[in-house]
């Protein structure tokens, strides 16, 4: 029987991805980076791990090396965060259209200039349509949780597809916290060892990511589109037998007392937890009784119907975003959901808020006064289209 | 239904004085009790000398759910007494809150502005550590001094995490924490009236 362990998030990351039975990590190793793959190098080092450490001159050539890892068929990991995760960029396409079940996780920070090593989602953001399935997390035990459903949704032959596992940066890599470390037993028992179908091998050669006219790009982008459209089935089934064997259930959209709320407070990531305290105090004080919580955990493929399904008795939506969209009507979050809603007929206000940017903490206060604001902007109009919270002008 | 709100813990030390890994070992002492807590320094790069914090909050009974660095504190523990002149250390300290603090005065002619209902315990937590550990470095001293003030964890479920993390230096260290424990002098200021 597991219990819980005091232990720091990106440590106990770096444990499931040994647990996992990764083959290779690839990572380079200086700022921004990680106790996750400085861990992994160690457990490698001291022959915990049995895997290839391949430590490399930039995340360019990580991705570049994971591609290849994971194209001959081994269990692939790696770790980075913002400017990392930029320098990546043009590579997480070719990964996800070469359809490369690489697992890789982000401690989602904040990007220059000015220069700011702390958490927020502008990161992610920039990487929002690469074709990667991406689960957000709220709190250590999600994030091991999400590594070990990641390995086995991402090699699933009705998938293949590489996956991001977001942990906000410091809120959640640095923190010492409980967490239920799994059992080897259980983790053989969920995940099965990865049979990648189209292995390089020399005896079969075969081209890879080759080129395409115009006759042939579009069906290629169509078939990719519809292959991450279907992850979801593959997605929710992982979930539910991870529920079987760890007794620990995941939705793609998570609510919080929201059985009678009219008003909903949507958020993603570690700050999810903070929102739940202020929603409790706001109950308790009776300043707002209607009030509950929704987090996104599914970013990508963007689960719709489960938040058409969330919305639906509600009368006030506030969203919280932790980046900006230079130059546009809100932030991303808030536009993929106005986006997803155009279409029903019976939809809540949504009020935007922008915060948390370059690792700002919003306080438990700081979440009473959003939603607050959020309920009276709601019923009495603004004339903005959102609002930075806690902005100093 | 009353929200039963954690104990918060604000550490003020200087970068390499091991603020962070004080906090740590007091976190995975209250886990290994079966309690909720969370440990986490104010975040951001490592500078040597610069003054730090880092935070810590224990529930006996519910998982924390407050990411937010600790600014209502129930208990603040200054590693560095030069801190006291650059830092409002006491900011934010609840009204029965506690303030432990390294320093070579005594109660008696410290020079510490608390409220009525503040409590002060003071430590000379460089002494216990020169001579023990050799080395000024306070955080395993500190801890005994914050034990001592407030039974947040016990004394014995310190040992494992402090072994894990030092080794073969262990068992200085964890001497150091039991001298403080013993030495640390608690004042409460009485209301008046």
């Amino acid at each position: 029987m597991s219990k819980r362990v005091g232990i720091e998030v990106s440590i106990a990351l770096g444990d499931a991805v040994k647990m996992a039975n990764t083959d290779v990590v690839a990572a380079y190793p200086i700022t921004p980076q990680t106790h996750i793959v400085e861990h992994l190098a160690e457990l490698v080092a001291e022959g915990e791990l049995d895997a290839e450490y391949i430590p490399v001159e930039s995340e360019h050539s990580a991705m570049s090396a994971c591609m290849g890892s994971a194209a001959a068929g081994a269990r692939t990991f790696t770790a980075t965060a913002g400017q990392g995760l930029e320098l990546m960029h043009e590579c997480l396409y070719v990964a996800s259209a070469m359809r490369l079940p690489i697992v890789m996780a982000v401690a989602n920070r904040a990007l220059s200039a000015p220069i700011s090593v702390w958490g927020d989602h502008s990161d992610v953001m920039a990487c929002r349509d690469t074709g990667w399935i991406q689960i957000f997390t709220e709190n250590g035990q999600e994030v091991v949780d999400t590594a070990l459903c990641a390995f086995r949704i991402a090699e699933d032959k009705n998938v293949l597809l590489p996956t991001m596992v977001h942990l906000d940066g410091f809120h959640l890599s640095h923190v010492i916290e409980p967490i239920m470390m799994p059992e080897q037993s259980q983790v053989d028992a969920f995940l099965p060892p990865n049979k990648y179908p189209f292995f390089l091998d020399p005896a079969r050669p075969v081209a890879m990511g080759d080129f395409a006219p115009p006759a042939i790009y579009t069906e290629m982008k169509w078939a990719q589109e519809i292959n991450l459209q279907k992850s979801k089935e593959t997605i929710l089934k992982a979930w539910k037998e991870f529920a079987e064997v760890f007794g620990r259930e995941y939705k793609p959209v998570e609510s919080y007392r929201c059985e009678d709320a009219k008003i909903l407070l949507l958020t993603m990531g570690s700050y999810s937890e903070t929102a739940m305290t202020a929603i409790d105090k706001m109950r308790e004080k009776g300043d707002c009784e209607s009030v509950g919580l929704l987090r996104l955990r599914l970013w990508r493929p963007f689960p719709t119907d489960e938040l058409r399904e969330a919305i639906k008795n509600a009368d006030i939506l506030i969203i919280l975003d932790r980046a900006l969209s230079f130059g546009s009507a809100g932030g991303p979050v808030a536009m993929e959901i106005k986006s997803a809603l155009y279409d029903v007929s019976k939809k809540p206000k949504i009020v935007n808020f922008i915060g948390g940017l370059g690792g700002r903490d919003i306080t438990v206060g700081g979440f009473e006064e959003i939603i607050k604001k959020g309920i009276d902007i709601a019923r009495n109009g603004s004339e903005n289209e959102f609002e930075i919270f806690g902005v100093r002008e | 239904m009353e929200l039963q709100e954690p104990i918060a813990i604000r550490l003020h030390g200087r970068g390499g004085q091991g603020a962070v890994t004080l906090a740590e070992i007091v976190a995975q002492a209250a886990i290994s009790e079966g309690k909720y807590a969370q440990a986490f320094p104010s975040f951001g790069p490592e500078r040597r000398g610069a003054p730090v914090q880092a935070y810590i909050r224990i529930d006996d009974n519910n998982p924390i759910r407050n990411r937010a660095g600790v600014v209502f504190p129930d208990i603040v523990v200054v590693l560095d007494p030069s801190l006291l002149n650059i830092v409002n250390v006491t900011a934010g300290l609840k009204e029965d809150g506690m303030l432990v603090i390294n320093t070579r005065q005594t109660l008696d002619n410290i020079d510490i502005k608390l409220g009525d209902n503040q409590k002060l315990a003071v430590i000379d937590a460089t002494a216990i550590a020169r001579e023990i550990l050799g080395a000024p470095i306070v955080n395993t001293t500190m801890i005994g001094a914050l034990v001592k003030a407030k039974d947040v964890v016990n004394v014995d479920s310190l040992l494992e995490p402090l072994n894990k993390r030092f080794g073969r230096l262990a068992e200085k260290n964890i001497s150091a924490m039991k001298k403080a424990y013993e030495n640390t002098l608690i004042k409460e200021k009485k209301a008046i009236g």
